[in-house]
């Protein structure tokens, strides 16, 4: 299983969202499971091509995605995604 | 609008605010969305839902509906472009905005058109659960051919939805850039109607698709007339885009800006704010006008009564300009707006410092 938490700025477009256990082989995998569970929670994180959005970060164990295009950087169990919002203007 | 409105929405930089009139004027009854710019929000006469298209700094463009004026909203799937849609060659197409939303004919209450950036105009015909992007248009050669490109934001958008009173099957949208187009067959062929423009950004001036219409409007009283301000002046039709003429000149007060309104009962009457020519893109000399002809373009009056006169550097943006029945309203990029219940002959505050203004829009509850 895989650990995910989220920005708490995500909890105000989806209250019921809540630190994940999620079993993915790689982030794409773990962004449609999220779905799964919140739906509309991918279309936050991901474009509808499945890229990473513009002023969105994933973090895999602290370390910043490779792949923000497909999402491909695997995962294995035990490992710890943060999803954030990057930092921009007012 | 042909009725007197009682209700007011600004789509702001920080979130929709919706104000109510009541005797005293106009106050703030709702705010939405706070923190998070809307692009556009209006209400659907024929549904009386509100909607909101909101531009996250982070999530992407959202859409949402209000059933209760803004007490509660639904998120809705927002239009998305199909798998291997390409702006151009190496470019995939995404949604990038949500420019403007256009409810449909009377007689299609479940029927929706949203016009985006990258260029794609959408429809839902099932009150916004779920869109289809308006394939003809899309495909239009001169798109394919690279003729449609950015104006005012990075790639082409479509900001101006028009559906005739008189036959839901005939449209009009505009781009920036590439211009106006019509459609008779409710969105399955589509022609460029751009004949009279001058485009003086482009080596071919005449040319038939690459024009800048910042904004169009049907005069509700005629359908056959329309308004346009234009990235090169203010140009009129009478005979439902097949023709445009320009009616204003380069150094008048009314020449450059963003947004146009027509008088619902006077299609010869229509407003602008006009802004100092598109190098500066600000007030005029500091001050703040708005513009009236009463002759179809052939005068100009300006309205300043009530406006600020020193140190504006305000701008009003495409959709920042409205009128019902006798009363009108505009904001600013500055976050000022004003409304006037004299055809603008007078100006009031409605607001000042707030958040950039990109929406004015009025309704009736």
């Amino acid at each position: 299983m895989v650990s995910v938490q989220f920005t708490a700025h995500l909890k105000r477009w989806f209250p019921d969202l809540v630190p994940q256990e999620i079993d993915a082989p790689d982030v794409a995998s773990l962004v449609r499971e999220l779905e799964g569970r919140f739906p509309g929670l991918a279309g936050y994180i991901v474009d509808e091509r499945g890229s990473l959005r513009q002023h969105v970060n994933i973090f895999v164990n602290r370390e910043m995605l490779q792949d923000r295009e497909a999402l491909g950087d695997p995962l294995s169990p035990g490992d710890e995604v943060h999803v954030f919002q990057a930092l921009s203007g007012g | 609008m042909k009725d007197c409105a009682d209700r007011l929405l600004l789509g702001t930089r920080k979130g929709l605010m919706i104000y109510g009139r009541d005797g005293a004027g106009w106050k703030l009854v709702n705010h939405s969305f706070t923190g998070v710019a809307i692009a556009y929000a209006c209400h659907d006469p024929r549904t009386g839902l509100l909607w909101a298209a909101q531009d996250h700094g982070h999530w992407g463009q959202k859409l949402s509906r209000s059933a209760d004026w803004g007490q509660t909203w639904e998120e809705v799937p927002a239009p998305t472009y199909p798998e291997g849609e390409m702006i151009k060659e190496g470019q995939p197409a995404t949604l990038r905005y949500l420019w403007v939303i256009q409810p449909g004919h009377a007689s299609q209450p479940d029927t929706l058109y949203v016009g985006t950036e990258p260029g794609g105009l959408f429809v839902s015909h099932d009150r916004g659960d779920s869109f289809e992007l308006v394939r003809a248009l899309w495909d239009h050669p001169s798109r394919k051919e690279g003729k449609w490109f950015g104006g005012g934001r990075d790639t082409a958008g479509i900001h101006s939805i028009v559906v005739d009173p008189r036959d839901a099957r005939h449209l009009f949208i505009a781009v920036s850039c590439a211009g106006v187009f019509e459609s008779r067959d409710g969105g399955e062929s589509w022609a460029p109607r751009n004949k009279g423009m001058s485009a003086e950004f482009l080596p071919d001036a005449d040319a038939e698709v690459g024009q800048d219409p910042h904004f169009i409007a049907m005069a509700e009283g005629d359908p056959q007339t329309f308004w346009q301000q234009n990235h090169c002046g203010i140009y009129y039709s009478t005979d439902g885009c097949a023709n445009w003429k320009l009616v204003s000149k380069a150094g008048q007060t009314a020449h450059f800006g963003f947004a146009v309104a027509v008088d619902p009962h006077c299609p010869e009457v229509a407003w602008v704010v006009p802004a100092k020519s598109d190098m500066e893109r600000m007030a005029i000399d500091g001050a703040l006008v708005v513009c009236r002809t009463d002759d179809g373009g052939r005068s100009w009056k300006e309205q300043r009564s009530g406006l600020p006169q020193e140190n504006c550097y305000d701008i009003a943006y495409r959709h920042a300009l409205d009128v019902a029945d006798r009363s009108l309203v505009f904001g600013t990029t500055t976050g000022n707006a004003f409304t006037s219940d004299d055809r603008g002959e007078n100006w009031q505050d409605l607001g000042r410092g707030l958040p950039p203004i990109y929406s004015c829009r009025f309704a009736k509850a």
